[in-house]
């Protein structure tokens, strides 16, 4: 069974193909950009900065502020602009995922910006959009305990299968995106709709889970590339 | 806020005066310009513009609608600018600034002026369905003259945008899936954006530049150089003179600009 190809030629366990790379902005303190199939995504890091909205400023800790934002062409009929129901959820649920990872106790009274753009959506836009604003943060210096990394699983034609495309996650039964911290294996991001028996769910978590670690390396090696100094 | 440093004020003006600018430029002389065509795939149009540190990315979308019952034969332009939070450490969320509203009229202003988009080549059937393009400009890099980044972009995006083939079948219109055609575009133009600093007008200014500059012109020439729309902007006047001398300059500096096409 683990012999099905997909849509796209893909196997079950196979993720798209992924291009990162880490400092494409000038004004930012740190960004990134990202490709995963047909996803372009890039993303800008601002801050640590002292927290100008008074509102949002805690005493004794950092706050992180996250927009998840898919520009008007990104998908097939236009998008209009400004924020919808998803994309908050989608912003607030990305903060949470890597807010574990950073040493927020360590900047009272300050903020970090992370701007999520996706120029051109294919499908998990979501994990992308994670494994591409830690890159981000690590360009912007921010010290952090571990690099999240994103990446989905879920079911299709009664299979499992790793990172859904467009089409899959459209016609698919059910979707599981996730983002972990590589170094420890825990779990900050988990959603999952769609339907699935216990052991299709574990299934799917541990495939999201060796897929996470995968582009773990990637987001590494596109880190490597910009600041070794060989 | 946007507070200059009075040195960075004051190290920029001298430097003009003696005709110099921060970056070794002369005061007529554009940063390094690049444009790519096609960038996203899901759009019908597309272009990334760089000019020097600046970076927009601009997409067409077209949609069919209902033309304006004053010209039911001409297909419709929307011109839309979001300056992302991501661009800029001032720049905010939320709903355009009046600054991000400028830019995409006076941008608007020149493709529409110009007539260069054959807008009656744009109409499927009279005062029913005409093709809507919306154009979305997105700022994510912003280190200075927006104005003349985003004009260059839509003009490359205009230039590469292909449209299905709508036809009418029993009073219902319908899209060709697999034929499509250039939108007809008869003419290009390009802006070119001066600031006042001192007593001098400087082309393409940086962002430190446009900081500590006194007033703006933005300037829209097309190809065989007609001038075809203007803007001022900044709190200060220009005299006449000075006026005159950047739509002089802009004649000759727009033909280069639009060999970057």
């Amino acid at each position: 069974m683990s012999e099905m190809i997909r849509e796209d030629g893909r196997k079950f366990n196979e993720l798209r193909p992924i291009k990162i790379e880490a400092g494409v902005l000038e004004r930012a303190d740190g960004s990134a950009y990202l490709e995963v199939g047909g996803n372009k995504i890039l993303v800008a890091v601002y801050g640590p900065r002292e927290s100008y909205i008074r509102r949002l400023l805690e005493p004794n800790s950092g706050v992180i502020r996250c927009r998840y934002n898919m520009a008007p062409f990104s998908v097939d009929d236009r998008k209009r602009p400004g924020p919808d129901r998803r994309s908050s959820e989608i912003s607030k649920i990305t903060a949470d995922a890597l807010r574990p990872a950073l040493m927020l106790e360590n900047y009272p009274r300050s903020m970090i910006d992370i701007y999520i753009e996706v120029i051109e959506a294919e499908g998990g836009t979501r994990c992308a959009g994670i494994t591409a604003a830690a890159v981000a943060l690590v360009d912007a210096g921010v010290p952090m305990k571990d690099i999240v990394v994103g990446c989905a699983a879920g079911k299709v034609n009664d299979e499992i299968v790793l990172d859904l495309s467009e089409v899959e996650d459209k016609e698919g039964q059910a979707d599981v995106p996730i983002a972990m911290m590589p170094r420890t294996g825990e779990i900050t991001l988990l959603q999952s709709d769609g339907d699935l028996t216990e052991e299709e769910f574990a299934k799917a978590i541990d495939l999201a889970m060796e897929g996470c670690r995968q582009v773990s390396e990637l987001q590494k090696e596109a880190l490597m590339k910009k600041y070794s100094t060989e | 806020m946007d507070i200059v440093p009075e040195i960075t004020r004051q190290s920029i003006t001298n430097l003009v005066k003696n005709g110099k600018r921060e970056d070794g430029r002369e005061l007529t002389e554009y940063r390094d310009i690049s444009i790519e065509t096609n960038v996203i795939s899901k759009a019908e149009g597309s272009a990334r513009v760089k000019i020097g540190g600046t970076q927009v990315i601009v997409g067409i979308k077209p949609q069919l609608g209902s033309p304006f019952p004053d010209t039911p034969d001409l297909g419709v332009l929307m011109t839309n600018c979001e300056m992302l939070p991501m661009a800029d450490p001032t720049f905010e969320p939320g709903p355009p600034s009046d600054d991000s509203i400028e830019l995409a009229r006076v941008v608007d202003r020149g493709i529409r002026e110009s007539e260069l988009v054959e807008l009656d080549k744009l109409c499927v059937e009279e005062g029913k369905h005409v093709w809507m393009l919306f154009i979305d400009l997105h700022i994510i890099d912003n280190c200075g003259n927006l104005f003349d980044a985003c004009e260059l972009a839509v003009m490359a995006a205009l230039k590469s945008t292909k449209l299905p083939v709508a036809t009418i079948v029993d009073e219902e219109v319908v899209l060709s899936e697999d034929e499509t055609f250039d939108l007809p575009i008869n003419n290009e133009l390009a802006l070119c954006t001066f600031v006042k600093i001192g007593d001098k007008m400087v082309i393409d200014p940086t962002l430190d530049e446009q900081r500590v500059a006194t007033a703006r012109l933005n300037v829209g020439v097309t190809k065989d150089g007609h001038i075809c729309s203007m803007q001022k902007g900044g709190k200060y006047p220009l005299t006449k003179d000075e006026v005159l001398y950047c739509v002089n300059t802009a004649i000759t500096k727009v033909k280069e600009l639009i060999e970057y096409l």
